[in-house]
């Protein structure tokens, strides 16, 4: 009886929370992050110039503070978050203000942008991450602040999403309003193939993770925190768990699959809790943020640094020497490239982001904004080519939507503008993970047909 | 990963080898030739009635050969060949172009094709023989099983239709060849294997429910489920991708209807076999199914 006790409970090594450890449907991509994975961080001399778009996040632009010709100092603001979802802009460099630019950001969008000449004095490399990841990091002695202080100092940071989606983070971690919350999630995940940039965080700066979690729990008056990691980051789980206990946090490891990193899919895989259609974690009492973005709150908090820098992956097969930087925001892609030797002759692709969910771009001179979580170089014989044909109807698609969709319908009834089919079957509850694309044996551009499909049933709402 | 349309209409040819070696096998010359016709006949007419359109045909997705061969293998090998070339023309011209092609029509189209010139010439769709060769004899003609049934009431061994050593259609007549080809194209997910339970399970009770009614009647719910084309529909005719529903409830409700279909027709109407008619009345409730099988999203209610 002991014995079958025992058994039990080697099969459920995530007593500790109480959901499954992953989700259902999903599809398995080869991973390929060992390119770059043992990589350290390394940290990115300021660049000539950065291009810094006024909306890297979702929301609403911020406003410029600053005109051409101005100095401005490593850290300034330069930009104010207009309305409640928008985020303050930081200078991550000391220069001199050039005329606004419009720049292109790989998702499509023309955007507005300040432009700043590097000039003068620049930190260098050991003391920004220093600044950003070193030394220590004493929470205990923070515990003192009240939401609406921590808050106040996520605000002010300009801090958003990390993970990709760039949501106004001080939005999501707020003090408790009329929908109290009883757990923070905190994402590891990290399912997005060839990516790193989350893994190296948790690597090499997990007191900083923690001690950031720490106080957006506080922030948000959870009662537990739960840092869910997949289990192919095995020495991520080792320096969290080494922390966890003395912090009061619990790490979950839950089975690697593609889109684990989805909010609705973690909250699911951790707490064993549904966020309802068309809702959000707040509904069902839950805070979720990415790991990197708990960087940037306890460098807020604790040290007043604002979101200047962030951590990306410079990788896949068509890259040199795949690397983890810390770069500042705004520096050109092409720069990035070629710190990492260039690109190799049988370069096929460049994506702004993973694999999955992230979007090819042509133009050297893009932008890292807040939202880039890294470049992915492939190459010819990485991207995967299929004729487009037409749907067989295998159902396949079906298979793996996490979000238990039909997608080859929703792409038809976009195509056709078909608004009525394109409701039935709950267009807005894709979130284009691109599952259904990867598996699709007529290569179709589901997820593609899916936007065109959203845009127009927002027109007809704007009508 | 790596599936495509091709590989997945290669996949169906291999899965399908069981029942053409079968058919040789106790058919001989007539197998050869009857699938040769319809394979000649569907890619030729699959050319001439894309280039109508105005489109060009796609022969290298294979398509085209997979109807040929399913529906060589659903003739009795003593049909004409003619037969075979008016129902390959049949099945790519009206089964299939004309609703636009691949992914676009409504019936299987073997079965259309089938369908036409089972009424058309009934006649030559009857009768059928099967060499056997441990006899003297070239070939003895007799009807089919269930058919021998029907009429004259006659049982034929269990043995016999697992193996094949009777009459029917080229590809039905081996359970056997039916169960391995399909087993192994469930395994490799290029057939749902929603669709053939459905079949198996509703004919089963059916069938079960008819012999608890007649305990006598020596056609056991194993002749039902081992005879006539019930095995060779449920894994390669019913599980058409383009006529079957998307979902997996869809799946369900689709092959339960068409082993219910097959029941009715078998148990009370004048035909012997209802394998084929039964797919075609659930692929024409095919967009209905998938109307009512809408799944619930994650996080809806």
């Amino acid at each position: 009886m002991a014995l079958l006790k025992q058994q039990l409970s080697k099969k459920r090594p995530s007593s500790a929370f109480s959901g499954s450890g992953t989700f259902s449907h999903g599809v398995h991509p080869p991973q390929r992050k060992t390119l770059v994975s043992d990589v350290p961080i390394e940290v990115v001399p300021a660049p000539e110039k950065v291009i810094l778009p006024l909306l890297q996040h979702v929301g609403g632009p911020c406003t410029p503070l600053v005109k051409p010709k101005q100095k401005v100092a490593f850290g300034e603001l330069i930009g104010r978050g207009e309305g409640f979802i928008s985020a303050a802009l930081h200078a991550p460099v000391s220069g001199v203000v050039q005329k606004m630019a419009v720049t292109t950001l790989p998702n499509g969008r023309h955007l507005q942008a300040i432009v700043i000449r590097t000039e003068g004095e620049q930190p260098d490399a050991q003391e920004l991450w220093d600044q950003m990841f070193g030394g220590e990091w004493p929470v205990k002695t923070f515990q003192g602040l009240t939401p609406e202080q921590i808050n106040a100092a996520i605000l002010s940071a300009g801090i958003v999403g990390l993970g990709g989606a760039a949501f106004p983070t001080h939005v999501k971690i707020a003090p408790v309003g009329e929908k109290p919350i009883h757990t923070l999630v905190v994402n590891g995940c990290e399912c997005e193939p060839y990516l790193s940039t989350d893994y190296r965080v948790m690597v090499e700066a997990a007191e900083v993770v923690v001690a950031g979690a720490m106080l957006a729990a506080r922030a948000v008056g959870a009662k537990q925190t739960i840092i869910g990691i997949e289990d192919n980051k095995r020495e991520a789980i080792d320096a969290l768990r080494r922390l966890a206990g003395g912090a009061g946090l619990k790490v979950a490891v839950l089975k690697t699959k593609y889109p684990q990193g989805s909010e609705k899919h973690l909250i699911k895989a951790v707490l064993n809790r549904e966020v309802p259609l068309g809702g959000l974690p707040a509904d069902i009492g839950v805070a979720i943020s990415n790991v990197a973005t708990m960087t940037a709150v306890a460098r807020a908090v604790m040290r007043d640094i604002p979101l200047t820098h962030r951590v990306i992956s410079v990788t896949g097969g068509g890259i040199m020497e795949p690397k983890n930087l810390l770069v500042p925001m705004g520096m050109p892609i092409g720069g990035i490239i070629d710190i990492c030797g260039g690109l190799k002759k049988n370069a096929a692709r460049m994506i702004a982001g993973g694999p999955m969910m992230g979007f090819a771009f042509t133009d050297l001179a893009t932008p890292v904004t807040k939202g880039t979580s890294g470049i992915t170089v492939l190459t010819h014989e990485e991207v995967r080519r299929v004729d487009q044909s037409v749907c067989v109807r295998c159902g396949r698609c079906v298979d793996v939507c996490p979000m238990k969709l039909v997608p080859t319908k929703l792409a038809m009834a976009s195509r056709y503008k078909d608004l009525d089919l394109i409701r039935r079957y709950s267009i807005m509850a894709c979130f284009e993970c691109g599952s259904c694309a990867y598996v699709c044996p007529a290569g179709l551009l589901l997820v593609q047909h899916i936007r065109t499909g959203k845009a127009l049933l927002a027109a007809e709402r704007n009508k | 990963m790596g599936m495509t349309i091709q590989t997945m209409m290669r996949d169906v040819l291999i899965a399908l080898a069981p029942m053409v070696l079968s058919a040789i096998y106790f058919f001989h010359w007539y197998a050869v030739k009857q699938l040769l016709t319809c394979v000649a006949a569907a890619l030729l007419a699959e050319m001439l009635f894309t280039r109508m359109r105005g489109r060009k045909a796609n022969l290298g997705d294979l398509s085209a050969v997979v109807t040929g061969v399913i529906l060589g293998l659903s003739l009795p090998g003593t049909a004409p060949w003619y037969v075979g070339v008016i129902a390959a023309a049949i099945a790519m011209g009206i089964g299939k172009i004309v609703f636009g092609g691949l992914g676009m029509n409504i019936f299987n189209p073997a079965m259309v094709g089938r369908a036409f010139v089972m009424i058309a010439f009934a006649g030559s769709m009857a009768a059928s023989g099967y060499v056997a060769s441990r006899l003297n004899i070239d070939i003895m003609s007799q009807a089919t099983p269930l058919n021998a049934h029907k009429q004259l009431g006659a049982v034929v061994s269990l043995q016999s239709l697992f193996w094949g050593n009777t009459n029917g259609s080229l590809g039905e007549t081996s359970a056997l060849a039916c169960l391995l080809g399909g087993l192994f194209l469930c395994i490799r997910r290029v057939a749902s294997w929603e669709i053939p339970a459905g079949v198996l399970l509703s004919t089963f009770v059916i069938a079960g429910a008819a012999n608890l009614m007649n305990l006598s009647s020596p056609w056991t719910v194993a002749h039902h489920l081992l005879g006539g084309a019930l095995l060779f529909g449920a894994f390669f005719i019913a599980t058409d991708p383009v006529t079957s529903p998307l979902t997996p409830g869809g799946k369900w409700i689709f092959g339960m209807g068409i082993g219910a279909l097959v029941m009715l027709l078998r148990l009370f109407s004048g035909y012997p076999e209802g394998v084929m008619f039964a797919v075609l009345l659930m692929n024409s409730l095919t967009p209905l199914i998938n109307r009512l099988t809408i799944p619930r999203p994650f996080g809806g209610v």
